[in-house]
């Protein structure tokens, strides 16, 4: 046999795959985190490090603690939210508006995007002051900032979107006769939903950081104000205590995008 | 319903796509458009069905028709035009949402049209999960659930592998033996053309002019027998001398844009 006469001088070939692909490793992130706190923790407990300038884990989350009990905690974080909510609402409303219209119609696209190529490169923060003169120091001038903020990406990522909705699908529509406002709904509007989310993710963060420039502006109250005067008085723990709030703010915001994507976006 | 194609042209800026087309399509036949590809027949069908305006000419319709139709001209896509976010049965509930047809008429007619394309058990399935053809298959329920007058098929089984293109073909024949709905089928594939057609209309390239409109004679059900088939294979040379040099031109030509795929 064949083998038989090749015997000895036979070799493997050589694997050259492997690699480039990522498995899940889920206790790595834990371990990793769990061991930077206990390394912050030890060199402020050492005395390496001055607990004013790096506060130690356990001192943020005591203050944290006395927050919470104090009350102070919940006003803090429902202004805030009530803000958020708020502005984040508009500016998305008034967004997906403007973004359908220069999606659809010829006129409102060529008014819109030399308007909106303008207009959403200013950090909308620079705007306060003037928001300020026109509605008050009160919440409307923050809530608009952050609408503002929100309302151009939330355009951009709409019009994209019904750009990306295939041609051929809006065609299959009138080919049944579809009345428009059928096809708008039941074609155009999921069609262009996975790019309105990608807004959504963007905006929810841009909102978060507009709402902690106004409230450092001009607030008695929200996790941006405690932030600030925290700061201004060297209570570095409390300090971090606010940025821990405005962490898990994010995080929670990220996590309930996500599961909307995962309900709305079931069908890819 | 008969539809008569008079003196129809039509041009993309400055490409002509089609020059003077006349043809009629008689009422329950299966009429095959043939020819090079970017030769405007999916141009000529679109017109056919009303979703394209041609330069110049008109497509005309006499008879009524039939009761309980939807939408008389009803196309099928290469590319199958399924609204992925949709089920089966929502696709094929689509067309039939804003006509506001009682409940149970629109259950009825959708399961009806499920149970004969094979469709009734991946009607919660989402086109994702569908090969090619069974995706094709959804294509063709959603056109016969309203009852189409004339379906207008554009390239239908292109898109699919050879033999799921064998299987689509045969299961499409057997629904078409019962009901002889009229058929415009748009194909660059000589044996599709010889497989399904009453008459097989051939395209020359662009410009598309008509270069002859050739009567199979023989029925659908008998092609696959023996007896068949030296008829069939003369036409087939006949038609492919037709269409051959056509073809190696067309190859040759640079697509513009506008031209493809439309």
């Amino acid at each position: 046999m064949a083998s038989q006469a090749l015997e000895g001088r036979l070799r493997e070939v050589p694997f050259r795959g492997g690699g480039f692909v990522l498995v899940r490793r889920r206790g790595a992130a834990v371990i990793f985190f769990a061991g930077l706190i206990a390394v912050w923790e030890l060199a402020v407990r050492s005395g390496s490090v001055s607990p004013l300038f790096l506060p130690a884990p356990t001192s943020v989350v005591h203050a944290l603690y006395d927050l919470a009990v104090s009350g102070a905690l919940w006003r803090h974080i429902s202004d805030s939210l009530f803000r958020l909510v708020f502005g984040w609402t508009l500016g998305t409303a008034a967004g997906l508006v403007a973004g359908f219209a220069m999606g659809i119609w010829s006129i409102p696209r060529a008014i819109g995007v030399p308007f909106v190529s303008a207009l959403f490169p200013i950090p909308k923060i620079a705007l306060l002051p003037l928001l300020i003169l026109w509605f008050g120091i009160g919440e409307a001038s923050k809530v608009a900032t952050i609408a503002l903020g929100v309302f151009f990406p939330t355009t951009i990522a709409t019009y994209s979107g019904i750009d990306g909705v295939p041609r051929n699908l809006i065609r299959m529509g009138q080919s049944f006769d579809l009345p428009w406002h059928v096809i708008l709904k039941n074609i155009v509007l999921p069609g262009a939903m996975p790019g309105i989310l990608a807004g959504f993710r963007i905006t929810a963060s841009i909102a978060l950081i507009l709402l902690v420039a106004a409230e450092m502006i001009g607030a008695q109250y929200g996790i941006g104000a405690f932030i600030l005067s925290a700061g201004n008085l060297m209570q570095t723990d409390q300090l971090l205590a606010g940025v821990v709030l405005l962490s898990v703010l994010g995080l929670v915001i990220g996590a309930g995008l996500s599961r909307l994507e995962r309900w709305l976006l079931r069908w890819r | 319903m008969e539809l008569l194609v008079e003196g129809v042209s039509h041009r993309y800026g400055d490409i002509a796509a089609l020059e003077n087309i006349n043809l009629m399509v008689r009422e329950g036949e299966i009429l095959a458009l043939i020819g090079p590809s970017g030769c405007g027949k999916s141009t000529l069908l679109g017109i056919v069905g009303g979703i394209l305006k041609p330069t110049s000419g008109r497509v005309l319709v006499s008879g009524e028709p039939p009761t309980g139709s939807l939408n008389p001209f009803t196309y099928v896509f290469q590319d199958f035009a399924l609204l992925p976010w949709r089920t089966v049965e929502g696709n094929v509930a689509l067309p039939l949402e804003h006509h506001g047809l009682p409940e149970s008429e629109r259950r009825a007619r959708i399961a009806d049209v499920l149970a004969r394309t094979g469709l009734t058990e991946f009607r919660n399935a989402f086109p994702k999960q569908l090969s090619g053809g069974m995706r094709q298959r959804v294509g063709i329920a959603r056109a016969l659930v309203v009852r189409p007058a004339m379906l207008l098929m554009d390239e239908p089984l292109s898109a699919l592998d050879a033999q799921t293109r064998e299987l689509l073909m045969e299961d499409f024949l057997a629904l078409w033996l019962k009901e002889r709905i009229t058929v415009v089928y748009v194909t660059h594939n000589l044996d599709e053309a010889l497989r399904l057609a009453d008459r097989v209309a051939i395209l020359s390239r662009r410009p598309g002019r008509l270069r002859d409109v050739v009567t199979v004679g023989v029925a659908q059900a008998e092609r696959t027998q023996p007896a068949a088939q030296m008829r069939l294979a003369a036409l087939h040379d006949q038609l492919w001398r037709l269409i051959k040099a056509e073809a190696q031109v067309a190859e040759r030509e640079v697509i513009e844009d506008g031209i493809a795929g439309t």
